[in-house]
């Protein structure tokens, strides 16, 4: 299959592990962060580290939008549902993630009616078959997706439809990267950035990982070549002492992002002074909200919701894994009473979740190459 | 040993443990899906009340010895969205559902029940159209309809109409399949391109818009299957790959028998409008659900004419070795990546294609 295929073959994944290898000094442990959870996913489906010498170390970064959502928000989101004539949309992945009292899907098993989409314009389908309803959008999601929630405020603005509302949960990437690294005990070579943020903010917004905290920082796709390659590259600018943003994903990313996807966000929506992440905790200036001239639209303002901070569970450690601290199998409840199945962390439910990629792909003793055996 | 190989095996042995089933817990649409919330409610709850040696190897249709002869019985429901797709519908998908479960057991499918849950305000035509094409499948498969059963529900309490089937079959030669008997060494068969059917009715339901002429894979395996066990004796276990996919067939085996299921994704034979619709969905095309192919392990020996007598039919003419069973590590599905690496591949969590049979 074309563009697919051509990615993930395997001599040039020989060679390229072989030019790995070669870049890697001896004795010294490269830890690269991965901040999108996408990668995360890439790295284990296609099984890369079997590809990586064992001194170089993956750590998943935060980029997984249904990983930094708070309890509050699943618990706020299940009021929303909750109410007389409501139908909620959400993406697929968000159904299963566990608020303080259950899922969307056991909500729905309680009499909630919560329904997967596609496409948030999906919704607008929903609610025009539903007059009688009000449907309503939770959104959520880094700036990949946030250009079509915003589009579809629009259209549901210039049809003026009456019972459609958006929950907006959207939050930006270069807070957390921001976040990430302000992180006083962890300690990275590098970065691999995310690639479908990028297609929107560019490559512009990154230079700070670069030249004030003198980190590589290259922008990947999701292909397991790709990342592969991306891993290349900040092993080259390292082994050439550089510091730079570099985009490995020029098939499908403009440095200069997407200028009219930025102007629907701008127009539908702006900043909170501050949004609380699983595990990061508040960041400022980390989320979006929409306008107040779209306040008919929003789900905060046409419902009355409880929005308290609802601790995570004690034993759960997603905030560590989140932010590299822990690999997931070091979380003491992974795999026993955090499974996919039983998730207890967010970082359990989601594809792209670290600990579900590393429980549903990676549960193995792998060989690694080893550095000068090639 | 390293620390993340003690978790491994601490997650190993938890893995094995079943799920519990408590009263407080509410049926969500993972338990139909065919995987692990499907397997906990199957054994924490209904084997639990059930419980006898007939039940107990929980293989696709039971096996019941009755005044000298073998018999097969089981039964499906079907609750399929939309009713009707490209390729089938939920009549012939009801007949054939049944005559595979029995068929995968060895026996020659015989004897159909049809029970049918119609909603008010059903169009006849509808329903006509549904049991024509359960007819036209009983012919096919060459089972008759003997018994039934019809109720109808108030509006608003069904969707339109549920079938079910149940089967009686007759076994008129000496096997024993079961999931429990592979062995390290043997061979593992598809018997033909994987995930048509579930794709085909993903994309029935017009809520994606893509357009293909991909058909359901609805077909009777009877005949196919007669072919496999006359040139490989040898064949441990047939399992016809329906919801949870391929993936979760190796899984029960793994299980089962207590040894590793290795694929190498090169082999396994996908379409590429369903490996186009799966990347494009988030899916992996392993889990999707047909419902005309099957998973054999075969003794390796027998392997090649197994595959030689298999493609002489038309329904399993690309049927293709995608893998082996091997001792370690127990319990396991892995992957050899297309890219090179390898994986787990565990049994399902969650439904991702709801409703598809």
């Amino acid at each position: 299959m074309r563009f697919v295929d051509e990615f993930r073959d395997q001599a040039k994944a020989q060679a390229l592990s072989a030019e790995i290898a070669a870049l890697c000094e001896r004795g010294r442990e490269y830890k690269l962060m991965e901040i999108c959870g996408g990668h995360t996913h890439t790295i284990y489906k296609h099984g890369l580290e079997d590809y990586l010498p064992e001194t170089v170390t993956l750590v998943h970064g935060p980029g997984c939008p249904v990983c930094v959502i708070p309890t509050g928000r699943v618990d706020d989101a299940i009021r929303i549902a909750q109410q007389d004539g409501v139908i909620m949309t959400s993406f697929g992945d968000l159904m299963r993630v566990p608020g303080s009292t259950g899922s969307f899907l056991d909500a729905n098993a309680r009499g909630t009616d919560i329904r997967m989409v596609y496409s948030p314009l999906d919704s607008l389908k929903i609610a025009r078959d539903n007059p009688d309803k009000r449907v309503v959008f939770m959104a959520i999601g880094f700036e990949t997706t946030t250009p079509s929630t915003a589009m579809t405020v629009l259209r549901a603005s210039r049809e003026a439809l009456q019972n459609f509302a958006v929950f907006c949960n959207h939050v930006s990437v270069i807070p957390a990267i921001k976040a990430i690294l302000e992180l006083p005990d962890l300690r990275l070579d590098g970065l691999i950035g995310p690639g479908h943020v990028s297609t929107v903010i560019g490559c512009r917004p990154y230079e700070f990982v670069a030249t004030d905290h003198g980190k590589p920082f290259v922008v990947a796709g999701f292909e397991p070549l790709d990342v592969l390659q991306a891993i290349y590259m900040l092993l080259m600018q390292l082994h050439e002492g550089r510091a730079q943003v570099e985009n490995q994903y020029t098939r499908v990313v403009p440095w200069g992002g997407n200028a009219a996807a930025l102007d629907v966000i701008d127009e539908v929506m702006e900043l909170r002074p501050t949004f609380e992440w699983r595990g990061l905790g508040f960041i400022p200036h980390s989320a979006l909200a929409l306008r107040e001239r779209y306040a008919a639209f929003d789900a905060e303002r046409i419902f009355d919701l409880p929005g308290v901070r609802v601790a995570d569970a004690k034993v759960c450690q997603c905030g560590e894994v989140l932010k590299g601290a822990i690999k997931p199998w070091e979380c003491k409840v992974f795999g026993t009473a955090c499974t996919p199945e039983t998730p207890i962390g967010t970082c359990m439910v989601s594809t792209e979740g670290a600990c579900a990629a590393y429980y549903n792909y990676g549960r193995l003793s792998r060989r690694r190459v080893r550095v000068g055996e090639t | 040993m390293t620390d993340e190989r003690r978790v491994l095996q601490r997650i190993d042995e938890f893995r094995r443990r079943k799920p519990r089933i408590t009263d407080d817990q509410r049926i969500t649409s993972s338990h139909g899906a065919g995987g692990r919330a499907a397997h906990g409610l199957v054994e924490e709850l209904f084997l639990k009340a059930f419980r006898n040696p007939l039940l107990e190897p929980l293989e696709d249709a039971a096996t019941l010895d009755l005044d000298g002869s073998r018999l097969a019985f089981t039964t499906d429901s079907f609750v399929v969205s939309p009713l009707f797709f490209r390729g089938g519908d939920i009549g012939d998908l009801a007949v054939n559902g049944t005559v595979n479960d029995l068929a995968v057991t060895g026996a020659r499918p015989l004897y159909l029940s049809a029970g049918f849950i119609l909603e008010e305000g059903f169009p006849i035509k509808d329903l006509r159209r549904i049991v024509a094409s359960m007819a036209a499948a009983a012919e096919r498969a060459g089972v008759q309809v003997v018994t039934g059963d019809t109720k109808v529900v108030q509006r608003g309490k069904a969707d339109g109409c549920f079938v079910n089937t149940a089967g009686i079959g007759l076994f008129e030669r000496e096997v024993q399949l079961s999931a429990t008997r592979a062995r390290p060494g043997d061979a593992v068969v598809v018997s033909g391109p994987i995930g048509d059917h579930g794709i085909a009715i993903m994309l029935a339901r017009d809520e994606l818009g893509i357009e293909t002429d991909l058909s359901s894979d609805t077909a009777p395996l009877t005949e196919p299957i007669a072919l496999l066990l006359d040139a490989a004796p040898g064949t441990r276990c047939i399992r016809d790959a329906t919801r949870g996919g391929v993936a979760t067939i190796c899984n029960e085996i793994a299980q089962a028998s207590n040894v590793a299921v290795v694929l190498d994704e090169l082999r396994v034979p996908v379409r590429p409008e369903v490996r186009g619709a799966s990347e494009i969905l988030g899916i992996d095309p392993l889990y999707v659900a047909c419902e005309g192919r099957f998973v054999a392990v075969v003794d390796s020996v027998q392997a090649d004419a197994a595959l030689k007598a298999l493609r002489t039919h038309a329904l399993t003419e690309s049927a293709t070795l995608v893998g082996h069973i091997t001792a370690d590590p127990p319990g396991l599905v892995l992957l050899n990546t297309e890219f090179g690496g390898t994986r787990v591949v565990d049994m399902l969590v969650g439904d991702p294609l709801p409703r598809i049979c």
